[in-house]
C-alpha cells in the first residue's frame, strides 16, 4: 500500500523538479557533452579550447571571479604554462596598491566594466533541456543543463535587432524573453585552435559551455566519484543486512533458516 | 498506563553496580534499546531511524561547514564557492547537507501520514504527536533560515516573502517583520540572526526528539493493526512484542542502508536536481527572479497561502465581518498555518475509536484521497499563480482542511469498522501461521 505513496512521491518531485525549472519559455536545444550522466567525464582537449575561445572573446567582457587561476591545472597545463598564462591579467594588489600581473594564487579577475555577469557559476544558475516534455528526466539524469542553456544562447541568434530605451536588443530564441542586450559574440572560425579542430559556430559555443560547467563545478568528477563509492559500499552493506535481518527474523517468523 | 512489563537492568559487575546506585544511566539505555516492541510493525515504522540519521548528519556535516562560512552579504556566497572549490571534501559535505535537508523531509512526510493512516495520533499518544509537530515546525524553521545562508537570489527573495508573511498580521505586523529582519529590509542583521538561529534550532529539535522518544516509549509503538500490547503479565506482552535489540535495530538499519544508497546516488548525481538554479546567482535586492519558487519541501503549505486570494467568497465574508482586519494576505498566512494547526489536532478531531485506518474501510478512501491532495498541493506550489492552476489550488486546499475539520469528526459517527484482531499475536500469526497449520497449509500445495 505505501508502495503506492512512495512511487507517488518520485512522480510529484519529478514534476515539482521540472515545473520550478521551466522558468522562461524558450527554446534550448539538448547539446551532448562528454560529462553528461553519471559516467561522464571531462573531455579535456575540449575544455582547453574552451578556455581558449573564453581568454580570447569572453573575458573582454565577463569575468569569473570565484575561480583560482591555479586550478587550470586541473585542465592538463603544467605548472609554468599556468604561471604564464596568469601573467596575462592584471589584478589589483592591496598591499602594493597598485595592479600587478596575476600569479597562479590569484583568482581570474572580476569584469563588470559592461555589466556583464560573473560566468563562474553561469553554468549552474541556468537550468537547460528540460524534456521530454518538460518532465525534468533529462535533468535527472544528465545535470540541469546549463551548458546546454549556454551553447543554445550562443547559437540561438536570429540575427534580428531593435531598439529600445536606447539599448540595442538581439533577437536570441534560447534567451527567456526573446530579447538579449548582449551582441552576438561568436559567428564561427573566431578562433584558430592549434590541432586544427573545428571551430564552427556550433563547435566553439559548445567548448566554451564545457568550459564553464567546468568552472562552475570543478569537483563534479570528484564527486560522481564519491557518489560511485558511496552507493557501492551502501548496497553491499544493504545485501548483508538483508541476510541478518532474514536469519534473525526467521525463528520469530517461524520460517526456516538457512 | 503503566509501561509493557519487561526486565530491566540489573547491574551485574561491582563496577556497575557503583554507577548505577550513583547515575542509573547504563538501566536508562539497556531499558530503552530493549523496550518491547509490537512485531508486526511493517516498513513504514523505519522512518523514524531514518530521521534520527538525518539530524545526526545534518549536524555532523553542519559543524565542518560553519568552520569556512562567513554570515557576511558581502562574503557569504563567495564562502560557499570557497567551500565548493578549496575545502578539503568541501563539495561533498556541502551536498550531503543540501539534499541532506531534502531527505529530512521526505521522510517526516512519510512518518506523519504513517500516523495519519494508523492512528498513531490518537490516545494515548497525543503527547507524542503534539511533539512530533512541533520537531515538524523546528524543522521548517531550521530548513528555511539554512536556505537564507549561501546568500543567492532565492535565499535572498525567499527571506524577502517568508518574513513579509509576518507583515500581513494586523497592526502590528510591521514591528514584528522589522524585529525579525533586524531591520526594514532583508540584511546584514537578518543573515546573522539566521545564522546563529539555524545553529541553534537542531539543538532544540535533538531535545525535542528526545522527549518524542520518552512518550512513545511510555505509551508503547502503535502498530499496523492499532490494537495495544497486553499488558497483564511478562509472558502475555512477550507474545505481542520482540525487544527492539536486536529485531527493530538490524531491521531499521537495513532500511536506513537501502535510503542512503538511494540518497548518495542523488547527492553524487544529480545534487542540484532539487534545488534551484536562481541560487547559483548572488543575491542582488535590486533584481527580483521571474518566479520566486520555495524549496519542494514548502511547496504544499505555499499553494494553500497563495490559493486564498481576494475573490474567494470565504476571503470577502471575512474581511467584511472584520471590518477589514482580516484582508486576502493575513487570510493566506492564516490558512497556511492553520493547515499545520489541523494537522497538529487531529487527536481529539478524530471521533473514531479504530486506530488503524486497516479496518476503517470509509477512512481509507478519505486518507489516500488527502495523500494525492498533498502531492497535488505540491505541484500546484510550483505552478505560477494563475488560472487553472489558482482553482486547483483553492479545491486542494479546501479539502485539506475538510480533511480534519469535517470528515475526521464525521467518519468516526457514521462508519462501521471492520472486526480488529484481539491480539497483536493473532494479526502475526495470521501472517505468519504456527508450526502445525503451516504443515497442514504445505501438505495442501506441495509444489513449495
Amino acid at each position: 500500500m505505501f508502495k503506492k505513496l512512495t512511487l507517488a512521491a518520485l512522480v510529484a518531485f519529478g514534476l515539482a523538479g521540472g515545473a520550478h525549472a521551466a522558468g522562461g519559455e524558450a527554446h534550448v536545444e539538448d547539446f551532448k557533452f562528454s560529462f553528461e550522466g553519471p559516467f561522464g567525464t571531462w573531455d579535456q582537449n575540449q575544455l582547453q579550447r574552451g578556455l581558449k575561445v573564453y581568454t580570447e572573446i569572453c573575458s573582454a567582457c565577463h569575468g569569473l571571479q570565484y575561480v583560482p587561476l591555479r586550478d587550470l591545472e586541473q585542465l592538463g597545463y603544467s605548472e609554468e604554462q599556468v604561471i604564464a598564462y596568469a601573467a596575462n591579467f592584471e589584478v589589483f594588489d592591496p598591499e602594493l596598491d597598485d595592479y600587478r600581473p596575476a600569479k597562479p594564487t590569484d583568482h581570474f579577475p572580476a569584469n563588470t566594466s559592461a555589466g556583464a555577469p560573473d560566468l563562474s557559476l553561469m553554468a549552474k544558475a541556468r537550468a537547460g533541456f528540460h524534456g521530454p516534455y518538460g518532465l525534468g528526466i533529462n535533468q535527472m539524469f544528465k545535470g540541469m543543463g546549463g551548458a546546454e542553456y549556454i551553447a543554445s544562447l550562443l547559437t540561438g541568434y536570429t540575427g534580428e535587432e531593435k531598439s529600445e530605451a536606447g539599448a540595442i536588443l538581439y533577437e536570441n530564441h534560447a534567451f527567456p524573453g526573446g530579447w538579449i542586450s548582449m551582441a552576438p559574440p561568436l559567428y564561427g572560425e573566431d578562433t584558430e585552435f592549434d590541432d586544427g579542430h573545428a571551430n564552427s559556430l556550433h563547435h566553439i559555443a559548445q567548448d566554451v559551455s564545457a568550459f564553464l560547467m567546468w568552472t562552475a563545478e570543478p569537483k563534479m568528477m570528484q564527486r560522481q566519484q564519491a557518489g560511485f563509492v558511496g552507493v557501492f559500499f551502501l548496497v553491499v552493506l544493504s545485501v548483508l543486512l538483508y541476510l541478518v535481518n532474514k536469519r534473525l527474523w526467521a525463528p520469530i517468523k517461524r520460517k526456516p533458516t538457512v | 498506563m503503566a509501561g509493557i512489563p519487561h526486565d530491566h537492568y540489573e547491574p551485574k559487575t561491582g563496577g556497575e553496580k557503583w554507577l548505577h546506585s550513583r547515575l542509573p544511566i547504563l538501566g536508562l539505555l539497556y531499558d530503552t534499546i530493549m523496550i518491547p516492541t509490537p512485531k508486526n510493525l511493517n516498513w513504514m515504522w523505519v522512518w523514524g531511524i531514518i530521521l534520527t540519521f538525518c539530524l545526526v548528519l545534518q549536524i555532523a556535516t553542519g559543524v565542518v561547514l560553519v568552520m569556512h562560512y562567513t554570515p557576511h552579504v558581502d562574503l557569504a556566497f563567495a564562502s560557499i564557492e570557497h567551500i565548493m572549490r578549496n575545502v578539503n571534501g568541501g563539495h561533498f559535505i556541502r551536498y550531503l547537507h543540501m539534499n541532506g535537508a531534502s531527505l529530512f523531509f521526505v521522510a517526516v512526510y512519510a512518518h506523519i501520514f504513517r500516523g495519519l493512516y494508523y492512528g498513531s495520533y490518537k490516545a494515548p499518544r497525543e503527547v507524542t504527536w503534539i511533539i512530533g509537530m512541533l520537531i515538524y515546525l523546528c524543522m521548517m524553521g531550521t530548513a528555511f533560515m539554512g536556505y537564507v545562508l549561501p546568500w543567492g537570489q532565492m535565499s535572498f527573495w525567499g527571506a524577502t516573502v517568508i518574513t513579509g508573511l509576518f507583515g500581513a498580521i494586523p497592526f502590528i505586523g510591521e514591528p514584528i517583520q522589522t524585529w525579525l529582519l533586524g531591520g526594514p529590509a532583508v540584511d546584514n542583521a537578518t543573515l546573522n540572526r539566521f545564522f546563529s538561529l539555524h545553529y541553534l534550532l537542531p539543538m532544540v529539535i535533538a531535545a525535542l526528539v528526545a522527549l518524542h522518544i520518552w512518550a512513545f516509549h511510555t505509551t508503547g509503538n502503535n502498530n499496523p493493526t492499532g490494537v495495544e500490547v497486553r499488558r497483564g503479565s511478562k509472558a502475555e506482552a512477550e507474545k505481542d512484542t520482540v525487544p527492539f535489540w536486536p529485531y527493530y535495530v538490524i531491521k531499521d538499519l537495513l532500511a536506513l542502508a537501502v535510503i542512503l544508497a538511494i540518497f548518495f546516488a542523488i547527492v553524487g548525481f544529480m545534487p542540484n536536481y532539487l534545488g534551484h538554479p536562481d541560487n547559483y546567482i548572488e543575491a542582488n535586492p535590486l533584481a527580483t527572479p521571474a518566479h520566486i519558487v520555495p524549496e519542494w519541501y514548502f511547496l504544499p503549505f505555499y499553494a494553500i497561502l497563495r490559493a486564498f486570494t481576494s475573490d474567494v467568497w470565504l476571503v470577502q465574508l471575512a474581511s467584511f465581518v472584520t471590518g477589514g482586519i482580516i484582508d486576502a494576505k493575513f487570510f493566506g498566512v492564516l490558512a497556511m498555518f492553520g493547515a499545520i494547526i489541523v494537522m497538529a489536532l487531529a487527536p481529539w478531531l478524530d471521533t473514531s475509536s479504530v486506530r488503524s485506518g486497516r479496518y476503517r474501510p470509509m477512512f481509507k478512501w478519505w486518507f489516500w484521497l488527502l495523500v494525492i491532495d498533498f502531492f497535488a498541493l505540491m505541484w500546484l506550489g510550483a505552478m505560477p499563480a494563475e488560472e487553472p492552476y489558482a482553482s486547483f489550488s483553492l479545491i486542494a486546499s479546501a479539502y485539506w482542511f475538510a480533511y480534519f475539520l469535517v470528515i475526521l469528526p464525521l467518519l468516526g459517527v457514521i462508519e462501521k469498522p471492520l472486526a480488529q484482531p484481539d491480539t497483536i499475536e493473532a494479526d502475526f500469526d495470521a501472517h505468519y501461521p504456527p508450526k502445525d497449520e503451516a504443515k497442514g497449509a504445505g501438505a495442501a500445495t506441495p509444489a513449495e
